[in-house]
């Protein structure tokens, strides 16, 4: 066992899929000699070598596609966008081309690709590098959105979407890369995609949420807990797609009353999907409606005023009160 | 059998060695006395700028900041070429560019702290706010270019990207776009030798960036980019040309950034070497340039020095002015989304400020 933080779990995870399956190519912008500019895979390249790990010319259209390519060969790319506001660039690639391989050949192609991409607000980025941008992906079928929270979790869920037999964006939050550390085995594990973790067990409401909002809503449950007395059940999806809707179902039949916190603007995102399924499959539990803890519908702001913008745990209390007194 | 298709050439042209001795007379822009020591003041005032940015970046007062030194000569050479009512659409790393062309330096402050005041460009300011995304100012050139076209205007749209923003399909896209529609447009490269840590070689098998104009059908000329003179000169020939209709021209400038890609964390030592940048260092374009003015008796140390605090002072007043900027609110974010807001945007700006919540 070790301490790690999540960058290291995931140069860690990286490093033992290099080594467990000669398929399994890194590649992009500043990830080989440099390490990446996380330095997420530092010495990773020294290790297994320039054919393994390597530098492409800066072009994210060209890198998916390149991934694209080597899958329809039979690699296992994990190719990295360098920050996720730059995904735009790769659009067509993911969900024009890679999302829709298995489906267009009816099963002949395939493209088990891990798109590994730093994001998330907090970190006084320029613009375009913070934005949560994984809504537009719940849209795109045919791939799989994985946002891990925790070190432990980065790991396992990074083995699972390197072997996964389809397409993953695997979204890592800048802000959680080094903000704090936890033991993880030197071993491999996985944590299957899809499966949501209960972080914090509660009767009163269920928070459901992903990434680096699950410790604001962990801090916000616990001053909810001092200020009211009232325990909030907090639930990390770890998957946004596919939604583990069953955990959610469970939580709700015990609190009838659930919030949803998410650091992406409100409109037609994660939020709203999970509203949706809660109200399909989970209406006649529900004392209130299902409120959504997010920022507003503007782009990601400024880095000057991110931190007003971002869901403060008084933000998610107030809306905790709010859920409960309806 | 087989014959030539086609034949080209990539020039390269310098005016300066190093030491600032003419190479090349015939070159030489007709520039006055005064001219040419505003591009040394220029280039004095932009280190200054740079090192002081630096620092600031350092002690946290700055936001997101791109160094400039070694790359002066390019970015000051290609600017001072312009009309102030040509159009720029510049990277990341030419606030310099801006700077001269008009973009108040109190914006670019708040530009590099993230405050949307910093976009808010005057409206008699012809350059567009810096662009983060490598290549997307690239192919909004032609629009722009192809705007002056059909308005009968005279102005030229000049776009600035570096060595890897040349590896992005947008760069082709924007030149063939300008190449066949004839638009009047430059397309400025600076080639620093690297992409954050990638190096030039592995970004393309070319053996010139300028050569990449060839297959946009335009011309494409590599310059020194640390002789501020060549890069004048180059320049102002593709503006010209550019102003005359004749279409427009790609320029590599060959040149180095000496610092860090940005303050945010690179360590160049991780890739390259402490002689890659000596040798750089001794072709610097201040240097270079200043033995030139010297030897014709147009630039004094005295002059310098008396230069710097000038550019201190209008530094300080920039910084001044930035820090007294009033705070952006999310409200505010909110209202200018879009010309009139939405009722749902209207719903959550109520949630925030509490007037009439829900
Ligand atoms: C589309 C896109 N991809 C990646 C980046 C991240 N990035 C910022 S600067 C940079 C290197 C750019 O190199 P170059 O074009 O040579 O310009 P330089 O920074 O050297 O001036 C990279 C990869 C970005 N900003 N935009
Ligand atoms: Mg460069």
């Amino acid at each position: 066992m070790a301490q790690m933080t999540m960058i290291q779990a995931i140069t860690h995870a990286l490093d033992l899929e290099l080594a467990r399956d000669e398929r399994v190519l890194v590649f992009g912008e500043d990830v080989g000699h440099n390490g990446g500019v996380f330095r997420a895979t530092e010495g990773l390249q020294k290790k297994y070598g320039e054919d393994r790990v390597f530098d492409t010319p800066l072009a994210e259209s060209g890198i998916i596609g390149l991934a694209n390519g080597l899958a329809v060969q039979g690699f296992r790319p994990v190719p990295e966008i360098q920050f996720f506001g730059f995904v735009f660039e790769a659009f067509d690639q993911i969900a024009g081309q890679i999302s829709r391989l298995r489906y267009r050949s009816a099963g002949r192609f395939s493209a088990p690709v891990t798109i590994r991409s730093p994001f998330g607000g907090g970190v006084h980025t320029p613009e375009l590098h913070s934005d949560s941008l994984e809504g537009l992906f719940l849209q795109t079928p045919g791939v799989k959105v994985v946002i891990p929270s925790s070190p432990y979790d980065a790991k396992g869920l990074l083995l699972s979407a390197i072997r996964d037999p389809d397409p993953v964006i695997f979204l890592e939050h800048m802000k959680l890369y080094r903000s704090f550390r936890q033991e993880v085995p030197e071993e491999e594990y996985t944590i299957p995609l899809g499966v949501a973790n209960v972080v914090r067990e509660g009767k009163d409401a269920t928070i459901v949420t992903y990434g680096a909002m699950v410790a604001t809503s962990v801090k916000a449950a616990e001053q909810w807990s001092k200020e009211k007395g009232l325990e909030a059940e907090v639930i990390d999806l770890r998957t946004i797609s596919p939604i583990d809707i069953e955990t959610i179902v469970k939580s709700i039949q015990k609190t009838n009353r659930a919030i949803v916190v998410q650091e992406a603007q409100r409109s037609a995102g994660a939020a709203a999907e999970i509203v949706a399924q809660i109200n399909e499959q989970a209406i006649y539990h529900l004392e209130a409606p299902v409120l959504r803890a997010t920022p507003p519908d503007t782009v990601y702001p400024f880095g000057m005023i991110e931190d007003d913008w971002l869901p403060t745990p008084q933000y998610i209390v107030d809306t905790l009160n709010k859920v409960t007194s309806l | 059998m087989s014959t030539s298709a086609a034949q080209f050439e990539v020039p390269y042209v310098q005016v300066l060695d190093e030491n600032g001795n003419v190479t090349n007379p015939d070159r030489v822009p007709s520039l006055n006395d005064e001219q040419l020591r505003d591009l040394m003041k220029r280039m004095v005032f932009t280190r200054i700028w740079d090192q002081r940015a630096i620092k600031l970046a350092r002690q946290g007062r700055l936001g997101f900041y791109a160094p400039v030194a070694g790359q002066e000569a390019s970015m000051i050479g290609s600017e001072f070429a312009t009309n102030k009512d040509d159009f720029l659409l510049p990277g990341y790393r030419d606030i310099p560019q801006c700077y001269f062309h008009g973009y108040p330096l109190h914006q670019l402050f708040l530009y590099s702290r993230g405050h949307q005041l910093g976009g808010k460009v005057p409206d008699d300011v012809h350059c567009m706010i810096p662009q983060i995304i490598i290549g997307a100012q690239i192919v909004q050139t032609p629009g722009v270019a192809l705007a002056f076209k059909l308005r009968g205007e005279k102005r030229v749209a000049v776009t600035y990207t570096g060595d890897g923003g040349t590896s992005q399909g947008d760069f082709y896209e924007g030149m063939n776009f300008a190449g066949a529609m004839k638009l009047p447009a430059v397309f400025f490269v600076q080639n620093n030798q690297y992409a954050i840590s990638v190096p030039r070689e592995l970004q393309t098998a070319a053996q010139t960036l300028a050569q990449k104009a060839v297959a946009a059908g335009i011309p494409g000329v590599q310059v020194d980019g640390m002789d501020i003179l060549a890069v004048y000169s180059v320049m102002r020939e593709a503006v010209d040309r550019a102003r005359a209709g004749e279409g427009p021209t790609m320029i590599e400038a060959i040149t180095f950034r000496y610092g860090p890609h940005t303050m945010s964390g690179d360590d160049p030592t991780r890739y390259r070497t402490q002689e890659t940048q000596e040798a750089w260092e001794k072709r610097d374009p201040l240097i270079r340039f200043r033995n030139y003015l010297v030897s014709k008796g147009l630039w004094s140390e005295q002059e310098e020095q008396a230069y710097i605090e000038e550019a201190k002072e209008t530094i300080n007043a920039a910084l001044k002015q930035a820090d007294e900027t009033e705070k952006m609110t999310v409200p505010q974010l909110i209202d200018s989304m879009f010309a009139e807001p939405t009722q749902e945007l209207l719903r959550q700006r109520a949630e925030i400020t509490g007037e009439g919540a829900n």
